[in-house]
């Protein structure tokens, strides 16, 4: 049986994003959250690798107490056990403490791991660098921008378009993959799941204590990165609105920015008769 | 090595040179840096034939040339170029890496920070040096709604990915020199635990649309499949793809991979056509990087209309219509 561990990560949505004006940071506590959607491709990804092969799934995320919702519905989906990382001195880790930390947390309660599964990037931060570099904390092969994964004993074939190249790779478990939005279609937790999931099953919970890591390894370990600042982007428009006919509009759009489009789409769109004769 | 010359590193990537010249913008970028930390600016090259690229990048601004230029580089190892960076990095101390925000480059650049230890940011919109010299790394977060400053402020080298297109290359120019150092492969690199089975080439067409600079994207306001099906000739036309709203996906009008938004992808096209789409905050939450909006609505009070640089007021079918007809008119000659 193959030991699968996916990492998840709870995002705000954006329904209403707080921001604390003053520290330039967002009120996470106030935004409601959900499962990052790559991180659900990756669990998907997980459950099919499961349905084909047989394999235990343990899903892990770091967060505040209220990433347990995402364990829940990793649960509902079909995940076997859950892990959340929670601890004050953890808060606002970048990729490099994130990755040290999960990578602490996988060799604690799941060292027998055959293949670790990140999303390819979160919504919120975008960085997605956690999969590879916790590849580099864990000391094993990994393939990010992963498509598609087959099994073979131990050996893993996965797919990828990464840059234009479609390629073709392998590697032995223990391994690492991201998973990318372009496959692996989540399933839905049914209400009936989630009901279940929130009635049967724990959910492990571990602080810096129960990792065994005290604050002179966070500071060892810890963010390299600093966010001094963050602002919205201003944009500048210049909001024009053009009314009337279809045929009217599109040629009066085309007229004025035909310059711009064919710079854009590489291809002449200019001067043709500037009229439409219908 | 006390008062050494600092450096500034671009890491060569130019098997994405014909998709990107993303190595050449940062080259260009980094001579900028380089003025305000007093600072050469050096070009990494590794494969095999690469004669090629120590021209180009020398001809595009670099001071220093690093070349490895041997067979057992010929098809690309993440593994082992990251081997090899680390150990030149360690023996060289560079003040800063730029690196291409390309997939490959995104792959690349966190394993490396992780071996040197050291901070990295990802996909930066912007680069400066601020007044204590050291590197602000502008990355946007939330789809691009918002933006931070990040720093790496105690650790060495600072690295950022940056998004192609940010920067401008400078022009070609043959009478450039660079000082070319032609390294040998060290020693002990180790095998490469990922084997690479088999690759091609591929349109980019087939490519997610997360990296396409045409966008045509389609809400409910389509009506029904049909006509939103149409959308994606439009989208040939321009070279583009096509993106849909979670209503028009759960329709079964498009595939789940082109819904956009919070729960979607978030895009960054050079230019966004948005046919009968409201405008919901899930979905433009995904849309905080696209450069010039077209929105096309029925109702001007929609959301969409009102972020748009040009909001037509007109039936979407009949917009796209037109616009097919006129652009095959104009695109033909
Ligand atoms: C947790 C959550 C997550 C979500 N995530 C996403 C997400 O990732 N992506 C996403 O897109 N949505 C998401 N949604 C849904 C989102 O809230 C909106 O419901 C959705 O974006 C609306 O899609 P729409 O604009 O196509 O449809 P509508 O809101 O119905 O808008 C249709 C528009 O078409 C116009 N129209 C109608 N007929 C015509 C015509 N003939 N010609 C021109 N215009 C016409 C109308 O005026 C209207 O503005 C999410 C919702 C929730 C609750
Ligand atoms: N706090 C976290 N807890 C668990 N997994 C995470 C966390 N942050 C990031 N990840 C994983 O790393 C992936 C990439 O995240 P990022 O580098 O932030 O874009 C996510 O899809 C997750 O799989």
């Amino acid at each position: 049986m193959l030991q699968l561990v996916v990492c998840i990560k709870q995002v705000p949505m954006v329904t209403e994003l707080p921001w604390d004006e003053k520290s330039g940071t967002l009120r996470r506590d106030l935004a409601p959250g959900m499962m990052n959607p790559a991180c659900k491709h990756a669990l998907e990804a997980a459950l099919q690798i499961k349905e084909k092969y047989s394999a235990h799934i343990a899903v892990i995320t770091m967060g505040p107490p209220a990433a347990k919702e995402v364990l829940y519905e990793a649960l509902a989906m079909g995940a076997d056990s859950t892990i959340l990382i929670c601890d004050k001195i953890f808060a606002g880790s970048d990729t490099y403490a994130t990755s040290w930390i999960l990578a602490q947390a996988i060799k604690k309660q799941c060292a027998n791991v055959d293949l670790i599964l990140c999303g390819a990037f979160t919504s919120d931060s975008e960085t997605a660098q956690v999969g590879p570099q916790l590849a580099e904390r864990m000391n094993v092969p990994a393939v990010a921008y992963v498509e598609k994964i087959e099994v073979n004993g131990k050996t893993l074939r996965v797919r990828r378009i990464v840059d234009n190249f479609r390629e073709t790779l392998e590697m032995e478990c223990p391994a690492l993959v991201t998973i990318s939005m372009e496959n692996y279609l989540p399933r839905y937790a049914g209400l009936g799941g989630l009901q279940r999931a929130f009635g049967e099953n724990q959910i492990d919970i571990l602080d810096a204590a129960a990792l065994g890591v005290g604050v002179g390894d966070v500071k060892q370990e810890g963010s390299r990165t600093k966010v001094r600042r963050v602002f919205l982007r201003k944009t500048d428009k210049e909001n024009v609105f053009l009314t009337g006919v279809a045929v009217n509009v599109v040629s009066e759009f085309l007229n004025k920015y035909e310059r711009k489009i064919s710079t854009v789409i590489g291809k002449s769109i200019e001067g043709k008769n500037r009229t439409n004769e219908e | 090595m006390k008062n050494k010359q600092k450096s500034i590193w671009v890491f060569g990537d130019y098997r994405n040179y014909y998709q990107n010249r993303v190595t050449l913008q940062l080259i260009s970028k980094a001579m900028d840096l380089a003025k305000s930390v007093n600072a050469e600016v050096c070009a990494l090259i590794f494969g095999y034939e690469i004669e090629e690229w120590i021209m180009e990048y020398t001809a595009h601004g670099a001071d220093r040339i690093l070349a490895i230029d041997e067979p057992a580089l010929k098809s690309y190892s993440t593994e082992r170029y990251l081997a090899i960076m680390e150990a030149l990095v360690k023996e060289r101390d560079p003040e800063i890496i730029l690196i291409g925000a390309t997939d490959f480059g995104r792959e690349f650049a966190p394993r490396l920070a992780k071996r040197l230890k050291t901070g990295l940011s990802a996909d930066c919109v912007g680069l400066e040096i601020d007044a204590t010299g050291l590197l602000v790394q502008i990355a946007p977060s939330f789809g691009g709604n918002m933006l931070a400053e990040i720093v790496t402020e105690y650790h060495r080298p600072q690295m950022a990915t940056v998004r192609p297109g940010t920067f401008k290359e400078i022009p070609h120019d043959n009478r450039r020199k660079a000082q070319v150092e032609r390294l040998s492969l060290m020693k002990g690199l180790p095998q490469p635990r990922v084997r690479l089975i088999e690759y091609e080439r591929c349109a980019e067409k087939e490519h997610s649309i997360e990296n396409a600079q045409v966008i045509v994207c389609g809400g409910r306001g389509m009506g029904n499949k049909n006509n939103f099906v149409k959308l994606h000739e439009l989208a040939r036309l321009l070279g583009g793809g096509v993106g849909a709203t979670r209503p028009v996906v759960y329709a079964g009008w498009a595939d789940h991979n082109s819904l956009v938004g919070q729960a979607g992808k978030h895009i960054k096209p050079k230019i966004l056509f948005s046919f009968g789409i409201s405008g919901a905050i899930q979905h433009t939450a995904g849309l905080g990087e696209a450069d010039f909006i077209v929105a096309i609505n029925k109702n001007p009070q929609a959301t969409m209309m009102k972020m748009a640089d040009v909001a037509m007021v007109a039936d979407a079918g009949d917009v796209l219509h037109s616009l097919i007809k006129e652009l095959k008119r104009r695109i033909r000659e």
